[in-house]
């Protein structure tokens, strides 16, 4: 039974939007940053510790340094910007490449020492020459004090100027050189806190429109917002809401419709929700159910209960869209993640774990199976492993490339068969342990 | 554990053992609050010796430690182990109730219910057993359905889940919002079907409460058909730490009788769950919660008879509508003070909490900025350096004793 450590475990998964480079961020507070080379693998380019763990006095609790979100700001200049998160404070981070050296100063020697003036008789000019490759970050901006609750999201907004951070009740609004004050643009916090009822999950900009933000709640609505119709934004534009079969309800039904993760198509017009069960496609122009529904593992709805002791009920898993937005992909439970074809409706089960992937192997399809076994390779529901689960999924912006995080194992799966999508035949790339 | 938690005039004979549990209990978290790789803790202010915060991943001998410290028969049962149960000598069992939380319940103090979530499949022994549960009582007095017991063992879950959800960190306010919701709809279908009206009703015949209870219990527990005008909360954690004693000893004598209360009294705990994550802190009431409980254990021939509520509990909206911080009151003071006499409550100390309590009642959108600010803090930061180097002093001895 092998020990990881929680500081390793991979909290958060991102590529940025050239796809060029991929984040992770740790319990540990660590972001390590791959880079493509030519060739196609991903290593490693920069690593630092984002978050440090601090202790508020005031409550007497920790606050934990554990990297929530990693959101890459778009490109404009040769360095790289990054926003970090952790319950507490967000921080932009700047990755940049040093690889060449000034020599020849006048006034100090080669190792920096001070020369006796003395000795100078001549000037010269330094001149810069090539050394190793060195990457540095450095934090630019902290934005600190702004959340009486846990930051679960952050977003930059296509104006490239502003960013979004959600906890569980509210949403600020940053502009990235502005570190000491924030707005707020949606307040969930009622005036009673035994009132309390729906919590904030994630919140997302638009990518296209700098107006329009989703934030989608415990209570399974998610909600479009327009910056533009007032400042705080409590009333939704649009409410995007699945009504419930009353018949069907339990008490597990509203712990099972909590939202866990909302993410926008890349052509703006469509959104993706992922609850416990299910992963939806929806209409921006169409609130009262979703265009597509997807079951990711409907075998645990009998199972309910016992997730719900044991806590599994509360994982949040996160969804991904593909480059072309045709296909979406989410984790599962005993390192299994799904992928959904939204035009064939084909699906696939398959696992990122050790064991089963070896480098440059195709990845076999994997099927549960609720009774008796159909085939050899089908696995019992009861067999499942709770503990091991994908949470985070991360898909290129524009190859077919995923990167899928295994508690503290990354792997990155490529597929050069089939660059329309479907992964038939999936290659390991790398998966390396901390 | 019963040092906190007794009401008896006389203390108790192992009350030098209960004390020293505490300090042991409060020089663990002390020492093992480590900031990457803490797996014990125990928060100062009213603290509770016997719940414990493992993370799953924790090393195996943490757990070693922990159990040779306090007396528990080394196990070599792995922490994953959703069933793992010890016991001691002195009658407590470790139970593993969730993937991260671990309690010391006395063997005897369990109730069916609870029982029945923790050891499915494994056998259970009472086997220090001094109390017995009368398994009549259990079974008659439930409703004969297994809709209405499921939804029971439910609820006990969801209130267990809500009171213990404290770690080292602040808890989850999703995960907590979700059960008490839960809770909520369980109450509501209870009560709409009748259920609960029925159980309230078993309350009344219970005995006149004592002394020395405080205001609060009483007024948590008075009848639902009475007017609830707003009462006053003295102490919020300390109150559920009695009735959390209320619950449990209500709890082990019938089943009907603990369903309720334990639904009523300690979803007294759900608002306040995130509330004090706000202001001070869900640790603290949850600990509280569970000292409680489990002090109530070694007391309940005596405290069985004392303290039974006398009224019907009220439903969690009338709980919630009346939960208010009141700014300082004498009597329940003057008992803690009674309680917590043969303590040292150096650094666990009840005026500070009292104070930092009432500095930030309700909080607004950015309060807590204000919060920060020399005036309002100023209790929680005195308090602090004194903490602060006890804490360093104790951290030393704990360190000596456990050589981490």
């Amino acid at each position: 039974f092998p020990i990881i450590l929680k500081s390793d475990v991979i909290s958060t998964v991102e590529f940025n939007q050239t796809g060029e480079f991929l984040a992770t961020g740790d319990k540990g507070g660590r972001v390590v940053i791959f880079q493509r080379e030519p060739q196609g693998e991903y290593n490693v380019y920069s690593t630092f510790q984002s978050h440090e763990p601090e202790f508020d006095y005031l409550k007497s609790l920790e606050i934990e340094e554990k990297i929530n979100k990693i959101r890459w700001l778009p490109p404009h200049n040769p360095a790289h910007f990054l926003l970090t998160t952790n319950d507490k404070t967000v921080k932009l981070w700047k990755v940049s490449e040093r690889d060449k050296r000034a020599e020849g100063y006048n006034l100090r020697d080669e190792e920096g020492r001070l020369k006796d003036l003395s000795t100078i008789t001549t000037l010269q000019v330094p001149v810069l020459r090539p050394m190793d490759l060195l990457v540095e970050a450095s934090p630019r901006r902290v934005f600190a004090n702004a959340h009486a609750y846990h930051i679960n999201s952050i977003s930059v907004n296509s104006d490239c100027e502003t960013y979004l951070s959600a906890d569980d009740l509210r949403i600020n609004l940053w502009h990235l050189n502005i570190t000491d004050r924030s707005f707020n643009i949606v307040d969930l916090k009622p005036e009673n806190m035994e009132d309390l009822s729906e919590v904030i999950t994630v919140a997302e900009f638009h990518p296209h429109h700098c107006h329009l933000l989703a934030f989608s709640s415990s209570t399974g609505t998610t909600r479009l917002c327009d910056m533009r119709a007032r400042a705080l934004c409590d009333q939704h534009a649009k409410l995007f809401e699945e009504a419930v079969d009353p018949s069907r309800r339990s008490f597990f039904s509203e712990i099972v419709s909590s939202v866990s993760d909302v993410k926008f198509s890349h052509s703006g017009r469509y959104l993706l929700t992922r609850d416990y069960l299910t992963v939806k496609v929806w209409d921006l122009n169409m609130e009262n159910k979703p265009l597509e529904t997807y079951q990711v593992h409907d075998y645990l709805r009998t199972k309910l209960c016992s997730l719900y002791e044991s806590d599994c009920i509360f994982d949040k898993f996160e969804c991904a869209w593909n480059g072309t937005d045709s296909v979406i992909m989410t984790g599962a439970y005993n390192n299994y993640f799904r992928m959904f074809d939204r035009a064939s409706l084909r699906d696939v089960t398959l696992e990122a774990s050790r064991e089963v992937c070896k480098r440059r192997a195709v990845l076999q399809p994997r099927r549960v199976c609720v009774g008796k076994k159909r085939k050899e390779t089908d696995v019992s529901v009861d067999s499942l492993d709770f503990r091991k689960k994908i949470l985070h999924t991360a898909w290129h912006p524009k190859e077919n490339i995923i990167a899928i995080a295994a508690s503290n194992n990354l792997y990155i799966f490529q597929d050069r068969m089939a660059p329309n999508g479907h992964h038939n035949t999936p290659e390991i790339q790398s998966a390396p342990p901390k | 554990m019963a040092c906190c938690q007794s009401r008896r005039k006389t203390p108790p004979p192992s009350a030098v053992h209960c004390r020293s549990w505490l300090l042991l209990a409060a020089l663990c978290n002390l020492c093992w609050r480590g900031r990457r790789s803490s797996s014990f803790t125990i928060k100062p202010g009213l603290q509770t010796l016997m719940t414990l915060a493992i993370k799953e991943h924790e090393q195996h001998e943490r757990l070693e430690k922990l159990k040779t410290l306090f007396g528990l028969p080394v196990n070599k049962a792995k922490l994953t182990s959703q069933r793992t149960r010890l016991k001691n000598q002195n009658g407590f069992h470790l139970c593993r109730l969730g993937r991260e939380v671990y309690t010391f319940v006395s063997t005897s103090r369990m109730s069916g219910s609870l029982l029945n979530m923790f050891s499915k499949g494994t056998k259970r022994k009472f086997s220090d057993g001094d109390e017995e549960i009368s398994d009549e009582s259990l079974v008659g007095a439930r409703v004969a359905s297994s809709y209405s017991l499921q939804r029971q063992s439910l609820l006990d879950m969801s209130l267990i889940k809500l009171q213990l959800c404290h770690m080292l960190v602040e808890p989850n306010l999703c995960r907590s919002v979700l059960i008490a919701n839960t809770v909520r709809q369980i109450q509501e279908e209870m009560t709409h079907d009748g259920s609960w009206h029925m159980v309230a009703e078993a309350f009344c015949s219970a005995g006149q409460s004592p002394s020395e209870r405080l205001v609060a219990t009483e007024v948590l527990c008075r009848s639902r058909e009475q007017d609830a005008e707003p009462k006053l909360f003295s102490v919020i954690s300390y109150e559920g730490c009695r009735e959390e004693e209320v619950v449990a000893d209500e709890t082990l004598c019938s089943v009907s009788v603990s369903d309720t209360v334990s639904n009523v009294c300690l979803a007294g705990r759900i608002g306040q769950c995130w509330e004090k994550s706000e202001l001070s802190g869900v640790e603290r009431d949850e600990e509280a919660l569970e000292d409680s409980r489990l002090g109530s254990g070694e007391d309940e021939e005596i405290d069985t008879k004392d303290r039974a509520s006398t009224e019907s509990p009220k439903t969690i909206g009338q709980v919630f509508g009346t939960f208010e911080i009141k700014n300082g009151s004498p009597g329940p003071d003057s008992a803690l003070e009674e309680l917590f006499s043969d303590v040292d409550t150096s650094y666990y100390d009840l005026d500070t909490m009292l104070t930092g309590m009432q500095s930030a009642p309700k909080m607004g959108p950015y309060d807590i900025l204000d919060s920060l600010a020399p005036s309002h803090s100023s209790p929680s930061i005195v308090s602090t350096p004194n903490c602060r180097s006890d804490l360093n002093e104790l951290d030393h001895i704990m360190e000596i004793i456990v050589g981490s």
